[in-house]
């Protein structure tokens, strides 16, 4: 991937490779927090700083501690403490300057950890063999573009409040079919350009 | 092949252990708020450790602030006023607060944390407030769902209470349980008896507190209790005093009888207590001996949906129904009303007592939170 331009690759991930509405990542929390749009731009702020930071400090570990150790099969868990350490740190910074944010996120904020997004971004930086630059774009991009879906759907799902649904799809019913509809609009972008 | 092994588990403890430096770093810089000095009242300073809320901070001081719920943020008991060092209203708190509270700087406790020196005001009387260490000396059921429990104290040996206030307990963890949490409940015994309290339990159904009381607490074993709370007891006046109650909401209107009949306060008194079917009345006995103590006191208990194998002849429906046909007969002009129970027996029997002229300013009540 050593020609295509960090931007490009920006973008793309906003667009058409959004994290969340093309390859599906990251789906319980977007679920569960799109109910308020202010809660969700916190949490979509979160998994940004969260993104950008691991995918840095991933390609550190990565290129520079188990690729020359020939250790690389021991990845998922190197991403994975890196990730736990990152969000750690990010909910002492959050409790510290913003009480309300941080009761605001809960339960969400450790469970960023968790977040399959997070991690994919990681491995796809690895597969797709992005350089440093095109790294920590790509998971800037991908943050983003998380950001971007949750905000969405809150937007819609307080909407739906209004609206008559029928009892049995309520809640996480009528939210999976409304984020499958947004991914075939977002299908409509992937014409752009495509990264792979 | 060993080699191999080494470098892989090396180089991950490496990552971990360096990632790990760096969060004990980070922790001492930026979770770490030092000491913080507290001002109350502008009297009295006590330096403590930051990074727990005030509630709590406030009790390891051993200055309790009332607190039903024990700092879950939904009974708001614990309103204190944060003059300086605290920052803007937290979403969890604006719901339990007015606008004129706001105004006010008042806080709640439970969800305020300290992080900086602060000035707080708190009414003095609560610093009257204790923990007492406690023996259980009787569990008895009262009804299929209803215990009473007798704690006898020890230390400190006396608790001076108003009738109608009630303490907090303090469960032990216990199965799955492993946190200890802290419940109010109302005294039920009588406030001249200084020994003891009397506390009367309804079990919740998975309640953490209700079901180690019930089925985990045996007679002689210790507990804590903190109190006494609340400004639900008798206020001075002439009028008839009209008493509703549901449940285990029997605890504190006990105590108020007490009281009326061991200082022969010669006032009318009317106690309405709700119940669903037969099996959910108590103390119909107690009701009746202070039936012959107090000089003019009736008790109307009232079941909404007996069975018929109940036999019941007395009052029926919902104890709105008895209270609204007794209101409309008598006069209202200076009678004060008691009310204890849920939060919509509670409002439902309100707006039957305001529709009877009785103001909001003579009505007491006492909800379960």
């Amino acid at each position: 991937m050593e020609g295509l331009s960090p931007w490009v690759i920006f973008f793309a991930s906003i667009f058409t490779g959004n994290i969340l509405l093309v390859y599906f990542l990251g789906m319980c929390s977007f679920l569960s927090v799109s109910k308020q749009v202010k809660t969700s731009l916190g949490l979509g702020l979160a998994v940004v700083f969260v993104l950008t930071i691991t995918s840095a400090l991933n390609y550190i570990v990565y290129y520079y501690i188990l690729e020359p150790l020939n250790i690389e099969y021991l990845r998922y868990i190197a991403f994975i403490i890196v990730i736990a350490s990152v969000v750690q740190l990010l909910e002492m910074i959050i409790e510290r300057i913003s009480e309300t944010l941080y009761i605001n996120l809960g339960i969400f904020l450790p469970l960023i950890t968790v977040n399959c997004a997070i991690l994919g971004v990681s491995l796809f930086m690895v597969i797709r063999k992005y350089t440093f630059i095109q790294s920590v774009l790509f998971g800037a991009g991908s943050g983003i573009g998380w950001m971007l879906a949750i905000l969405a759907m809150a937007g819609i799902r307080a909407r739906l409040n209004e609206q008559k649904i029928p009892p049995a799809l309520r809640g996480p019913g009528i939210a999976l079919i409304i984020s499958g509809i947004m991914a075939m609009a977002f299908i409509g972008f992937s014409g752009i350009v495509q990264i792979q | 092949m060993i080699t191999k092994i080494l470098i892989a588990t090396l180089s991950m403890a490496g990552i971990s252990g360096l990632l790990a430096i760096i969060l004990v770093i980070a922790e001492r810089y930026l979770a770490n708020y030092g000491e913080c000095k507290i001002t109350i009242n502008n009297q009295k300073d006590l330096i403590v450790k930051g990074g727990s809320t005030l509630l709590s901070t406030l009790n390891s001081q051993k200055i309790f602030l009332p607190s039903a719920c024990g700092g879950r943020g939904t009974c708001a008991y614990c309103k204190c006023k944060v003059i300086d060092g605290v920052g803007p209203l937290l979403p969890t708190e604006e719901p339990l607060l007015n606008k004129q509270e706001i105004e006010n700087q008042i806080r709640l406790a439970c969800q305020v944390k300290v992080k900086q020196d602060m000035l707080i005001e708190i009414p003095e009387e609560l610093f009257n407030i204790k923990e007492f260490e406690t023996r259980v000396t009787l569990i008895q059921d009262l009804t299929h769902d209803i215990k009473l429990v007798r704690l006898q104290l020890i230390e400190p040996y006396e608790i001076f209470f108003k009738a109608g206030q009630y303490v907090q307990l303090i469960t032990a963890p216990y199965a799955g349980v492993k946190e200890s949490v802290s419940r109010a409940y109302s005294v039920a015994s009588a406030s001249h008896e200084h020994d003891h309290v009397d506390l009367m339990i309804r079990l919740v159904p998975e309640g953490i507190c209700t079901t180690w009381v019930h089925n985990y607490l045996n007679e002689n074993e210790r507990v804590k209790i903190i109190g006494p709370m609340g400004d639900f007891y008798l206020r001075d006046g002439e009028g008839e005093i009209i008493m509703v109650a549901g449940g285990s909401g029997m605890a504190p209107i006990v105590s108020l009888l007490e009281k009326i009949s061991k200082e022969d306060i010669e006032r009318k008194v009317t106690y309405f207590f709700g119940a669903v079917r037969k099996k959910d009345l108590f103390y119909i006995d107690e009701m009746r001996n202070l039936e012959n103590e107090i000089g003019n006191f009736t008790f109307i208990p009232a079941l909404s949906a007996p069975e018929p194998e109940d036999n019941w002849d007395g009052e029926t429906g919902l104890i709105t129904e008895p209270l609204d046909r007794y209101l409309s007969r008598s006069d209202n002009a200076t009678s004060q009303a008691y009310l204890c129970g849920s939060p919509g027996m509670i409002n439902a029997c309100i707006n039957v007592f305001v529709k009877h002229g009785i103001t909001r300013d003579r009505i007491f009540n006492d909800p379960f939170a």
